[in-house]
């Protein structure tokens, strides 16, 4: 190596072009170190790792395509009066920010084109960010030594509803402004400082002329800023982490199974940031995305039926019309010690959400709590092999998809022809039982598919062919798994309940109870993998037609 | 790494863990056997894939130069029609689409039909060496003790309790980011100015409204009179005032004591804006004398002072008190007598202040 950096005598002279210039460049500002570790850097393949990349390439697209409409907005309140070429708005009194939005799209080349990439971009940016974390959960990738990247994750996750909600704002349409509005009476209600927050937010009373200014500056400046700081962070952990693997065989905590960065993984990734792209481009071309010209511009009266948030913020809309203001007789506003506390906007926008994201964020420790399971995992689990976890995420899941339906609960009755009030009643009622129901279900299907497993791997896959043996009786042959599929069903860990222990004075703590409790319930229902001994068992009483089959399976090749 | 395609899995370079320690498990049988692509074996096919690749390639140019065309050839000029935009952006997009599709499924395409595809283990290694963590844990206990800051409780409450406080600047340097809230929320533009009586006026025209205009069913969106000429804060002023203003039989209105003569022969006017999180209540069902909020479809009923009967909102919207003038225009006797739109902390206080 020292030979290799002195310029008399290179005992390694590069063959390629490319080569070369890396050693140009080495030479003068060192570097080979780093392209030796990551050069052949080694990546696990699975489309499931897909997501995460999608996000990473949204952000990248939406960084382009925001900095070329940053050079026509302008985040002005103050009042004008169009002169651009759209017809229908022609005079009319509006916002310069809005104007100049109309001026992108329709006077600028390439400008409603570039629009429409933002927003699809960043509706694609917070959907492929929450489908990663689902994989992350379901796949149990938040483990140890993970937990730490788990939280910069959810960390960008809120950070991308924040940068997705404070840009849909700029354009001042009316669309925006009422839901600008909705956040204004929000904020109103936070006890105590609500009404300061939002006219420190406002600089005074609703809309003002300072929030699409203030809003710009956090969107272009201060969010994305932030998300690139978390990026890093995530991208710096996954180097140190090493990518995890899904389980098979060969793959194990101790190594990772893949292809190495260059050349296949660089220009798989690389090859996708295209696709993403040409993706986006397409939705852009053919598909409209918030025509703000339909919407006119912000004024406080009119309102148009049907609207909606951008898709990430539906949950919390949702949760906000499913809240009862009056049940019965009973008020959820009411005057505490002279003020006034409206419980029925309060709690709809801070709890569902809090609650989600504070078992977000602790889940990895509360599960290792329970499992004390303290040990590094690099091997994925399937989701169906960890049915209590797996039953914890769907109900979550649907738990937020009963809100972000509530989002739509007046499209739902208009398009469905059924009446508004019961669909807001069903979907109340799914609000608490769904998350119940979703999660008995969803446990009872991931045991069963273990057990499927467990059929196939003692077994052998069904071949839909039947054969009548010499005492007539007819079976259908089941082809055995070669070794390498029958370990991937049967490669994994199935953990008892640990009961509680005394702690070192003797005592079984309440709190240990507690764990040991909650232990049994996480892993009371159990499928154990198969094991070689069972598997003699099952030849031993399957002979004949095992042998038919590696008969006919030798055949084949 | 070792020669994949010989089939043999003690070749594959991994080290079965499983079942070490625990009897009665089946042994991990290491990554499987390479298998061999047809580009791998049979050079035409290889050929073939090349060929793709560099066609995908090629279809990325034809994207670029459609971009460019619809850049270039379509001009917006000063009367461009909503065709020609779409027309633009369609073609725009496609360009772009074609660009970057052609160069991502060629290089993909290119990378699993032609670069080696055997998949190679690599050891992990731990995150820490045993070694690196004592010296690094003695390095930290060496850095504490070298501070004295154990020793010196003095020197580390002071500066404890100066970095408590240093960030309170940091904090108050943003109170003048708005004003303080005050009153402003209690009043609205209704209120009589020198003694006048604010008229009603259609939304957004500004003209006023004859109470022989307003025949029963019907519903006027309303604004206050001179809030159009206001010279500025016109939305502000526009977001507490809006009203809705509709005429009934008057027998199926239910005033309670004190507010019989808030309405003028049926005509009833109400704020427009949601007591929920402030929306404005813009749909009206005649047959009903419902009012719905469109955004989270709080309903309120006209008949009954509009108390809420469905939805998140919990208070009834504000009602405007009107009578006739002498040219028999429609006007306000007087501000609300609450405030208006979403409740707020002071909200109370308010309602108190404007009563007394």
């Amino acid at each position: 190596m020292s030979a290799a950096s002195r310029a008399e005598a290179p005992a390694f002279v590069a063959t390629t072009k490319a080569g070369r210039i890396t050693d140009f460049v080495d030479a003068r500002v060192g570097g080979s170190g780093i392209l030796r570790e990551f050069g052949r850097k080694v990546f696990p393949d699975h489309w499931s790792f897909m997501f995460g990349e999608v996000a990473l390439y949204s952000f990248v697209i939406l960084l382009l395509s925001g900095t070329f409409l940053t050079f026509f907005f302008d985040p002005s309140m103050a009042e004008t009066h169009y002169a651009g070429s759209y017809l229908p708005m022609k005079n009319v009194e509006m916002s310069v920010a809005y104007s100049s939005s109309l001026n992108i799209s329709f006077d600028i080349r390439g400008g409603l084109f570039m629009r429409q990439v933002h927003h699809w971009a960043a509706l694609l940016f917070v959907a492929s960010i929450g489908v990663h974390m689902l994989r992350v959960f379901f796949t149990g990738a938040f483990r140890k030594p993970r937990e730490m990247n788990w939280v910069v994750g959810s960390v960008l996750l809120i950070l991308a509803m924040a940068a997705g909600f404070t840009g849909y704002s700029l354009p001042d349409d009316l669309l925006s402004g009422n839901g600008l509005r909705i956040i204004d009476g929000v904020i109103k209600s936070i006890p105590v400082v609500g009404t300061y927050i939002s006219f420190f937010l406002f600089g005074g009373e609703f809309p003002g002329t300072a929030v699409i200014g203030r809003l710009y500056t956090l969107h272009i400046l201060l969010v994305p800023a932030l998300i690139l700081l978390m990026i890093v962070l995530h991208l710096f952990m996954v180097v140190v982490h090493k990518h995890t693997q899904y389980p098979g065989p060969g793959r194990n905590d101790g190594n990772v199974v893949g292809y190495p960065l260059g050349p296949v993984y660089a220009a798989k990734a690389g090859g996708f940031f295209f696709i993403v792209f040409g993706v986006i481009a397409l939705m852009a071309a053919f598909f409209t995305i918030n025509p703000i010209w339909n919407y006119g511009p912000y004024d406080p009266s009119p309102v148009s039926a049907g609207t909606q948030p951008d898709w990430y913020i539906g949950f919390v809309d949702g949760a906000l019309r499913l809240m009862p203001g009056v049940i019965g007789n009973f008020h959820f506003e009411y005057v505490i010690f002279g003020h006034t506390l409206t419980l029925n906007v309060l709690l709809p926008a801070l709890v569902p959400a809090g609650i989600l994201f504070t078992v977000m964020f602790m889940y990895p420790w509360i599960e290792s709590w329970v499992t004390k399971d303290t040990r590094e995992h690099h091997v994925l689990d399937r989701p169906r092999n960890a049915p209590t976890r797996t039953a914890i995420g769907v109900a979550g899941f649907v738990w937020y998809c009963v809100m972000w339906a509530a989002a739509g609960s007046d499209l739902i009755a208009t398009n469905f022809h059924v009446s508004l009030n019961d669909v807001t009643y069903w979907l109340r009622t799914l609000f608490f039982v769904g998350p119940i129901i979703a999660f008995i279900v969803a446990k009872r299907v991931a045991l069963a598919l273990q057990r499927k497993d467990r059929e196939i791997a003692l077994h052998g896959r069904e071949t839909g062919r039947i054969v009548r043996l010499p005492h007539g009786e007819f079976i259908e042959v089941h082809a055995p798994l070669d070794e390498y599929k029958r370990y991937k069903l049967v490669g994994f860990e199935s953990p008892a309940p640990l009961p509680a222990v005394p702690n070192d004075h003797g005592v079984v703590t309440r709190k240990e109870k507690r764990r040991a409790f909650l232990s049994r319930w996480f892993f009371e229902d159990r499928v154990a993998p198969a094991t070689p001994a069972e598997l003699e068992a099952a030849h031993g009483h399957h002979g004949p037609a095992v042998e038919a089959a590696e008969e006919s399976k030798s055949l084949s090749h | 790494m070792g020669n994949h395609s010989d089939g043999s899995p003690n070749h594959s370079g991994t080290v079965a863990t499983a079942g070490q320690n625990e009897v009665e498990k089946f042994q991990d049988p290491g990554i499987p056997p390479h298998r061999l692509r047809l580009a791998d074996t049979d050079p035409k096919a290889a050929k073939r894939a090349e060929r793709q690749v560099a066609l995908l390639f090629g279809v990325s140019v034809v994207g670029t130069l459609i971009f460019l065309v619809a850049y270039f050839a379509i001009d917006l000029g000063a009367d461009t029609s909503i065709a020609t935009i779409r027309l633009q952006n369609a073609l725009l997009g496609l360009g772009t689409a074609f660009a970057m599709l052609g160069i991502g499924t060629g290089i993909v395409h290119w990378a699993k039909a032609l670069m080696p595809d055997h998949e190679v283990s690599e050891e992990r290694h731990p995150i820490r060496t045993e070694e690196d963590r004592l010296a690094a844990v003695r390095i930290v206990d060496d850095i504490v003790e070298e501070t004295g800051i154990k020793r010196r409780p003095l020197i580390r409450n002071t500066l404890l309790g100066a970095v408590a406080l240093a960030p309170l600047p940091a904090i108050a340097v943003f109170g003048d980011l708005g004003p303080r809230p005050d009153q402003t929320l209690a009043h609205t533009m209704w209120a009589p100015q020198d003694g006048k009586l604010k008229r009603l006026t259609r939304d957004p025209d500004g003209t006023p409204i004859k109470a022989a205009d307003v025949t029963i069913g019907s519903a006027f969106h309303v604004i206050p009179e001179g809030l159009n000429e206001l010279p500025e804060g016109k939305l502000n002023a526009k977001a507490k005032a809006v009203v809705l203003l509709m005429r009934l039989d008057p027998a199926s209105l239910n005033p309670s004591k004190g507010r019989e003569d808030w309405s003028y022969n049926g005509i009833v006017a109400y704020s427009k804006i949601c007591t929920h999180v402030g929306c404005p209540v813009a749909l009206y069902e005649q047959q009903t004398h419902h009012l719905l909020c469109p955004c989270h479809q709080s309903t309120f009923d006209l008949t009954n002072e509009c108390k809420v009967i469905f939805g998140p909102a919990s208070r009834p919207l504000p009602q405007l008190p009107i009578a006739v003038d002498a040219e028999g225009y429609l006007v306000a006797t007087s501000d609300f007598n609450e405030p208006v739109g979403p409740s707020y902390w002071e909200r109370d206080e308010h309602e108190r202040s404007i009563k007394s």
